[in-house]
């Protein structure tokens, strides 16, 4: 697994993603946790911030490309770069190429963090092989497939496959587990009765499952659905897929406060 | 016809809250999408054939003035006529003079998305002409003076019910108490109908799926096969079509039929697939006496070699719009024009301006679902962006959103500003939370995420404050 062959284990540098960060320092934590049991080293370069795709769907390519060499410089030393999150990864995996033309310096040294740059669950997966976390979690979960994560990453058996070996856990797919949920980043507070509609129908999917808790791998569409479901008075908690392959999801859901209020 | 556009958000708002369309709306989803799944999980070459045809496509948007040039040969070899029309009005007088010189009185139309795109009905009425839309669900909108919706099912946001309750108003010829509370009856007395209307045309006018460079033919798909009556009834077939249309060869045309049904409606071909060549020859049983075809440029040869070039491809399926959650939460009038949906939200720009049509590119959430289900593999997304970032560059968004996200920039450039950025966030949401863990209600721009749903809160202090307070671990 490490480059080159050494016998070193391989250097995973977490991205946090501003909204784990913020909103789930858990997510973190138990990300820290999964790569560290799966073999490898993690390390938190401190000069990460954020991977600028805000920018980048806005039409500011020029904050976007700003951004993004911070990125660069700032993850390409080590052997990956995983996130929590197949939106971030989606972007720094896909996009970050798009923001310099090939003339510029700046193109190949993107590509080649491209090519090391992972979300997390599909990183496990495809990339270090585990097959089991080890992890234990009593009940009934449904998972919904980020957009990002499915379809620029390909993201969706992986968290499947490995939430069907966690200890206690049964899972019932919803009703249209692709769709989108509607957040969008920006377009969520730009367009706010079209990401309610949309929200509501992806929740009414959610609830019509009958499962206990939400699952799904982006924090985004995470506190989207978490957002709604508590609006509407549905007792389902909410989590990162992290958080129960870490064994760490004992706290409050998303949302859900200390007292489980 | 009216550009609603810019009212986009006021057009969602009223869309969401119109308890029918919603019920009409639910057909999108439950019409077309498992049938397309079903259709191309039937065929083992439907990935690759979505590559030939998109590879087949880019081959002629490179050779395009070729293509059309041998194509304009074969037609007049066949005894047709090709017409040149370079903006909307070149297209309406030229449709005009062919009627006038021929007297026409009714023309009948099949269906054809580029008379929409120059309003060539309200054109033909105010010369004096009758248009009569012969597709059924063009039909139906036409008797209720609406526009499509859709751009293969037309009068997808119409519940039946309220197709009967037209069908009243406007066939008062027929008896009051008949029962029209089956689709088909509907159909059949549509078809009742205008089976009159066909016997009176003068003229026919069809749009076209395709035009094969090779042979000069004209094609179009339809179901109902009032395409056929239209165009061999009259004296006259006027094809109108976009510039890109043209595909060099029959067996081209295959690859394309082979993803244009099976995308659109999850039918392996459309119940008609009618070929025209020429007007009627000596010896031929029926076939009008005049074939034209229009050939519609409207900004499109622009977009060749700009970042746009790619949605020359389309083929106008609708998967895009069938799949897309902001359509199906809206349906199509809520885009305020000809084209709706993730193909609209790119093409609606270049032919009306962005600065009109801002809205539309912005209105996605970048789902992806569009392109993944594109049969010419049309990279939509993306291009709604490039729309984004023309906007951007003429600063063409909300002043407070550029200078937000310039300050939101300039901290995230700094790590040790943004860190504190964090922390005090952290503190101000965790406070506003209360122990409960969310927020209902947050001000200014985060207002829009309230008004819909709870903020949840932080959970503690920032990954960030407490991976370094653990540090030395
Ligand atoms: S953009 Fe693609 S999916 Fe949409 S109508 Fe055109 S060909 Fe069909």
């Amino acid at each position: 697994m490490s480059p080159a062959g050494s016998a070193r284990p391989p250097r995973v540098a977490l991205f946090v993603t501003c909204l784990v960060d913020l909103f789930r320092p858990t997510v973190g934590f138990a990300a820290v946790k999964l790569i560290e049991e799966a073999g490898c080293e993690v390390v938190v370069p401190t000069a990460q911030t954020c991977c600028g795709q805000p920018a980048f769907n806005s039409g500011d390519r020029k904050d976007a490309a700003m951004l993004a060499k911070k990125v660069i410089e700032t993850f390409e030393g080590y052997d990956y770069l995983v996130a929590p999150s197949g939106s971030c990864a989606g972007h720094i995996a896909t996009h970050y190429v798009e923001l310099f033309d090939d003339a510029d310096p700046w193109k190949a040294r993107a590509e080649r963090l491209a090519a090391k740059s992972h979300e997390l669950v599909s990183f496990l997966v495809d990339v270090l092989g585990v097959t089991t976390t080890g992890a234990r979690f009593a009940g009934t979960v449904t998972y919904h497939d980020s957009c990002s994560g499915l379809r620029e990453l390909g993201v969706r058996d992986q968290p499947r496959k490995l939430l069907s070996a966690v200890d206690g856990l049964t899972l019932t797919e919803m009703k249209d587990p692709d769709v989108c949920c509607g957040f969008g980043g920006a377009f969520a507070v730009k367009y706010p009765d079209l990401s309610g509609a949309i929200v509501d129908k992806k929740t009414t999917n959610v609830v019509d499952s009958a499962a206990a808790t939400l699952l799904a791998g982006d924090m985004g569409c995470l506190m989207n659905m978490a957002g709604r479901l508590s609006r509407k008075g549905a007792k389902i908690e909410v989590r990162h897929v992290a958080e129960v392959l870490a064994g760490m999801a004992d706290g409050p859901a998303i949302g859900a406060g200390k007292k489980g209020a | 016809m009216q550009v609603t556009s810019p009212a986009f958000k006021e057009n969602a708002a009223k869309a969401l809250a119109d308890v029918t369309l919603q019920k009409a709306l639910k057909n999108v989803e439950t019409g077309f999408i498992a049938k397309r799944a079903a259709a191309a999980a039937a065929l083992p070459e439907f990935e690759a054939l979505r590559d030939a045809a998109r590879d087949l496509k880019n081959h002629v948007l490179a050779h395009l003035d070729l293509y059309l040039e041998a194509y304009e040969k074969k037609v007049v070899a066949a005894g047709g006529h090709v017409h040149w029309a370079e903006s909307a009005e070149d297209a309406r007088r030229i449709v005009t003079d062919i009627c006038k010189r021929l007297g026409a009185r009714t023309v009948t139309k099949g269906k054809s998305m580029i008379t929409e795109e120059i309003a060539l009905n309200d054109h033909l009425e105010r010369e004096g002409l009758i248009p009569v839309e012969t597709d059924l669900g063009e039909y139906i909108i036409q008797l209720r003076g609406e526009h499509p919706s859709h751009i293969v099912a037309p009068a997808v946001h119409l519940t039946k019910e309220q197709v009967a309750g037209d069908f009243r108003r406007v066939h008062t010829h027929l008896d009051a108490a008949r029962d029209l509370t089956e689709p088909v009856t509907l159909l059949s007395e549509a078809r009742a109908v205008l089976r009159e209307k066909f016997l009176v045309a003068d003229v026919g006018i069809t749009g076209a799926n395709f035009l094969i460079a090779e042979t000069g033919t004209s094609i179009i798909v339809t179901n109902e096969g009032n395409g056929d009556l239209t165009q061999t009834l009259p004296k006259a077939h006027i094809v109108m079509a976009s510039l890109e249309k043209i595909v060099p060869t029959l067996e081209d045309v295959d690859t394309l039929l082979r993803v244009l049904a099976r995308s659109a409606t999850g039918q392996e071909m459309s119940v008609y697939t009618t070929f025209s060549t020429g007007p009627r020859r000596e010896g031929d049983p029926d076939g009008p006496g005049e074939y034209h075809v229009v050939l519609l440029d409207n900004g499109r040869s622009a977009m060749l070699g700009t970042e746009f070039e790619e949605m020359l491809r389309c083929i106008r399926c609708g998967a895009c719009m069938n799949h897309c959650p902001v359509f199906q939460a809206v349906g199509g009038h809520a885009y305020g024009w000809v084209y709706p949906g993730p193909m609209g939200a790119v093409l609606t720009p270049t032919l009306i301006g962005v600065d009109k049509a801002g809205h539309l590119p912005n209105a996605s959430t970048f789902c992806g679902r569009c392109e993944s289900v594109c049969p010419m593999r049309i990279p939509l997304p993306k291009m709604m962006r490039a729309w984004r970032n023309r906007e951007w560059e003429r600063a063409l968004n909300p002043a407070t959103l550029r200078s937000g996200l310039g300050l939101w920039a300039f901290v995230a450039a700094r790590p040790g500003l943004y860190r504190l950025a964090a922390r005090v966030s952290s503190m101000a949401l965790r406070l506003l939370g209360r122990g409960r863990g969310r927020i209902a209600s947050l001000p200014f721009f985060a207002a829009g995420w309230t008004k819909m749903r709870d903020m949840p809160a932080p959970e503690g202090a920032t990954f960030m404050d407490q991976w370094k307070a653990r540090a030395g671990r």
